[in-house]
């Protein structure tokens, strides 16, 4: 027997340092390797919760240094039956400071910096300091809001091929009950979130006739206690679901009503549940699809591997399935294609651009701010950024620009229509008319 | 008209997946969990995880069982020591750090090899509920496997190897009453209403000229009312071609006068439920003629409740099971919704009440305390009838001795992973193939540094000779993936070992709880491209 001098990473040793045949063509074995994962990976984890906190363990425990955290959540009670890094004494505290604490003090070497924050908060350069952003999210909105900012990044070549380094790759992970998914995304390549959107179907919903007129289950109880009762009894007050008071409130309403109606089932914890969309989640699946993100996470950036293509699903409920499924790339996706096209006057100022996004059938982004290459030409907030930015409504897009003729600018606002409006990031081609060197543009997608 | 002043836009989320968290398992699934007491041999990083995950469920007492001092290469993969356990008891240090995460779970720690009391101390495994066995050799789960079946312990093996694994369950038989499948046909008895349903149905009237009153009829009075009519005039035969069925919605479609009926619409949707098959599923019918549904005084509950069972449906019930007695949510006025409800609960309590009563002849006859099975047992019994699952899982001595020549085969040269480089069933074989390699050279292929060259020729040979010994030829296992196995040395890789942890702990949940069904056969793991696959052999 070989002895040898005791190594920490003595089980990834054998997959990072030796050469394989199963491997991607990128894959260079070697101790250099595995010192670049360590120096120079840097890798940001969306959400410190169920998923995210498995997430920074096992990616630390992959042999990255350098990890990032961003949630804006603070730690409940109901949080520690599973979200195992969080303690009693922690409740209150922000999940994402105490996340980070935690795996720093189990596992040495590794730094992992907090955000306490909403992700919509940080600037867009923010993310393209990353090499893979790695996200362990309960919501569809904020999945969709970092999906748009990576697929931001993207530029396209003059055939409309991706650039290499303007690629952010995702990994993605999600769970409920029994059930869950990992999938890689690798904007350009394969479908980014929105190509396949139809994955996530709206939730199933009923019209508030039903909970005022004609309500037949517990929760239409609950919601109509929620919804109509208290705007009704507290006009102008808003209803605050972690405040106790308020919950009880909902509660005991909701109760009066189902007995007035002859229906079984109000309690509350279902009071709860339904009034915070509570998304049942338990330990061993966060686990497990956390698991199959963070191998993924490791396998894409040291090429050990082959990749996971592209959409992992795990089902454990009726014995266990698990299944790969190759989803093919939406090529006239508006957030990771190559742009909506506009077709622009040089005598168009920022103000006017920022009206015409509104109404844009396509794109529909209301109180947009914009940037340009990094630079903010106009920010809607904080009220700071709008004040230093606002001179610039007044001046041509085109000069602001630079008079480049041709180029991509980024916009950021709520996008979409009515009820279903969310905060998004459009990649927008700007051409100028009438410039020389610019002919035969397409009109398809112009304003 | 109803809804004029509520305008349609103002829409909001359905409640239906939002439930709390014990709401998936229950108030009934977190007692037996807490009840439970689960060892876990061996507490690298496979077995760790799947210990946090079942003391973060609240799993009742955990006991861990492992005899090495923690090692530096430990640090990095493994969460749950760190530098200052270097050198001490692993068991004691994992076991620390699972007591923090939940103070309400007994944890204790024996600091022994598994082996060591594999083979001397057999009757310390009969004190458990469940066995966890990680990163156990072949030989070691067989043994493992008799003394578990003779103890009736339950057991689940689990190993993480490189980009692969295992996850196999050893039980001799689980029964599960609550197996809550996802999707499951609601139990409405459209085509075949018993006399109250009939006569409830025959109170409304379809034509109702007041629109009010038409678009809040419930879509099952609707669909018992046009299925009835439909018989009429077709012999007595339901919809069954595509043609008739489109016809059939059509007949519902005609009934409607306003575009915005809900109801109305909700049954043309749920019309397929009208085509129900009549009589139950052949599932139920092998769990009512399995031989352990002639009971005897050493019957389990859940046997006698099926031979009670097996005479509901062939007296009482018509060739049916016992009615659920729920019914989904649907446009309707509240009214008419309640009494619904109620006639189909009253029907489901006649049903259970003669379950009931045959349960207790039934134990009487077998000379046990007729009301020694819980109500709610029984309750749950009936309301779940047509979704009672059997599994039973081969030993591990006779699987390893004779697996299934034919399956193993099949999985080895299967159509769809033909292209793929990895194939569940080769890496099946190479997991024991390396046990083989092991007991002959103590060491695994690849384990350590140097002489990766006759390791790898070596494991050929293994391999093949395994292959021969269980009668199949060697397609499918490629000269690759026997270097791809002799690369990753039995490392036991942090994410490979969470993921079949994770996976073990959510059997083992299933398998405490009584609830949702475990899986079955031999789940492997393909860590390469993720073509896992379940093998029975
Ligand atoms: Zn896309």
């Amino acid at each position: 027997m070989v002895s040898i001098e005791p190594s920490r990473s003595r089980d990834l040793d054998k997959l990072l340092l030796r050469p394989g045949n199963i491997v991607a063509p990128t894959f260079e074995a070697g101790a250099q390797l595995r010192e670049d994962i360590k120096e120079y990976v840097r890798i940001l984890v969306v959400g410190a919760g169920g998923l995210g906190c498995e997430l920074l363990k096992d990616l630390a425990l992959s042999g990255f240094r350098n990890l990032e955290v961003i949630d804006m959540d603070r730690i409940e009670v109901t949080n520690l039956n599973r979200q195992f890094l969080f303690r009693h004494e922690d409740v209150g505290n922000p999940k994402a400071d105490v996340a980070a604490k935690r795996v720093m003090e189990r596992v040495s070497g590794v730094d992992i910096i907090p955000h306490f924050c909403r992700i919509e908060d940080k600037p867009l350069d923010f993310y393209n300091d990353f090499n893979i952003i790695v996200l362990g999210l309960d919501s569809i909105e904020a999945r969709s809001y970092i999906n748009s900012v990576a697929c931001g990044f993207l530029e396209y070549d003059a055939d409309d091929n991706p650039r290499q380094e303007t690629i952010k790759p995702m990994v993605d992970g999600g769970t409920e009950g029994f059930k869950g998914h990992a999938r890689v995304i690798v904007p350009g390549v394969t479908p980014c979130f929105e190509c396949t959107i139809w994955l996530f179907p709206p939730q199933v919903k009923f019209p508030l006739c039903t909970l005022a007129e004609t309500p037949r289950t517990a929760a239409h109880c609950i919601e109509y206690a929620h919804l109509i009762k208290w705007n009704e009894v507290h006009s102008g007050k808003a209803f605050d679901p972690d405040n106790p008071d308020h919950m009880q409130w909902v509660y005991s309403e909701a109760v009066k009503r189902a007995e007035l109606f002859g229906i079984p089932g109000v309690t509350y914890s279902l009071t709860q549940g339904v009034v915070k969309n509570i998304i049942p989640a338990i330990a061993s699946t966060n686990a497990i699809i956390s698991a199959a993100c963070a191998l993924e996470t490791l396998k894409m950036v040291s090429g050990c591997s082959k990749t996971l293509s592209n959409y992992l699903t795990y089902n454990g409920v009726e014995g266990l399935h698990t299944k790969v499924t190759e989803f093919v790339k939406d090529k006239d996706c508006l957030v990771c294609g190559p742009g909506v096209l506009l077709e622009l006057d040089t005598s168009i100022t920022l103000k006017k651009f920022i009206d015409l996004l509104e109404d844009h059938p396509k794109l529909l982004i209301a109180k947009a701010s914009i940037t340009y290459r990094g630079k903010n030409l106009y920010m809607q907030a904080p009220p700071v950024l709008e004040e230093m930015t606002r001179s610039n409504l007044d001046i041509t897009l085109f000069e602001l620009m630079d008079k480049i003729p041709e180029d991509t600018i980024h916009a950021t606002g709520l996008a979409g229509k009515g009820e279903t409006k969310q905060s998004s990031l459009r990649k927008l081609r700007v051409v100028f008319k009438g410039l020389d060197g610019v002919t035969d543009v397409d009109m398809a997608g112009g304003a | 008209m109803y809804c004029l002043f509520f305008n349609t836009k103002m829409i909001i989320r359905s409640f239906s997946i939002y439930l709390d968290v014990c709401r998936i398992w229950g108030e009934q699934g977190q007692a037996a969990l807490e009840k439970a007491s689960v060892c876990l041999l061996n507490c690298g990083p496979t077995g760790s995880e799947a210990l946090k995950n079942l003391v973060l469920g609240g799993v009742g007492s955990i006991t861990v069982v492992d005899g090495s001092k923690v090692q530096v290469g430990d640090l990095g993969n493994n969460f749950m020591v760190d530098e200052l356990s270097v050198g001490q008891s692993k068991a004691k240090c994992v076991c620390s750090f699972l007591q923090v995460l939940n103070d309400a779970v007994k944890a204790k720690f024996v600091e022994e090899y598994p082996d060591a009391l594999i083979e001397t101390n057999p009757s310390f495994f009969s004190q458990f509920t469940l066995i966890i066995g990680t990163q156990l050799v072949e030989d070691l789960m067989v043994k493992l496997d008799r003394i578990c079946r003779e103890a009736n312990v339950m057991l689940i093996c689990a190993r993480s190897y490189g980009l692969t694994g295992f996850v196999r369950i050893s039980v001799k038989e689980h029964t599960v009453i609550e197996s809550k499948p996802d999707h499951f046909l609601d139990d409405l008895r459209l085509n075949s209403p018993w006399p109250e349903l009939k006569s409830f149905a025959e109170t409304i009237d379809l034509n109702t000229t007041d629109p009010v009153v038409h678009k809040h009829t419930p879509y099952v009075i609707i669909l018992v009312k046009t299925t009835e009519e439909w018989v009429k005039n077709h012999n007595g035969s339901l919809p069954s071609s595509r043609e008739e069925k489109r016809e059939f919605k059509d007949l519902i479609k005609a009934r409607m006068i306003a575009a915005d009926e809900d109801n109305y619409k909700e049954a043309m949707e749920a019309s397929f439920k009208v085509c129900a098959p009549r009589g139950i599923s052949s599932n139920l019918k092998q769990i009512i003629s399995d031989s352990c549904a002639e009971v005897d005084s050493n019957s389990s509950d859940f046997w006698v409740m099926v031979a009670a069972l097996q005479e509901f449906i062939s007296n009482e019930g018509g060739g049916e099971a016992p009615l659920e007695g729920s019914i989904p949510d649907m446009t309707s006025s509240t009214e008419l919704y309640v009494s619904l409800q109620k006639i189909y609960q009253t029907k489901a309590e006649a049903d259970f009440n003669v379950i009931h009563q045959r349960t207790r002849d039934i134990l009487k006859k077998i000379g046990r305390d007729p009301d020694s099975i819980p109500k709610a047992t029984m309750k749950s019994f009936c309301k779940n009838a047509r979704k009672l699952r059997v599994c039973r899982y081969r030993s591990m001595e006779d699987e390893f001795n004779s697996p299934s020549q034919s399956e193993l085969q099949k999985y080895l040269t299967d159509e769809d992973y033909s292209s793929c480089d990895s194939t569940a069933a080769g890496f099946y074989i190479l997991l024991r193939a390396v046990d083989r390699f092991a007991a002959n050279y103590n060491s695994f292929p690849g384990q350590y540094d140097g002489g990766m060259d006759e390791d790898i020729s070596r494991l050929k040979t293994m391999a093949i000779s395994l292959l021969n010994d269980v009668g199949c030829n060697g397609t499918g296992l490629t000269e690759d993936l026997i270097n791809e196995i002799c690369r990753y040395g039995a490392a036991e890789l942090h994410t490979v070992a969470a993921f079949i942890g994770g996976i073990a702990s959510q059997e083992v949940i299933k398998l405490i709880t009584r609830q949702f069904v475990p899986m079955s056969g031999t789940f492997i793991f393909d860590g390469i491209n993720h073509k896992s696959q379940l093998l029975s052999l």
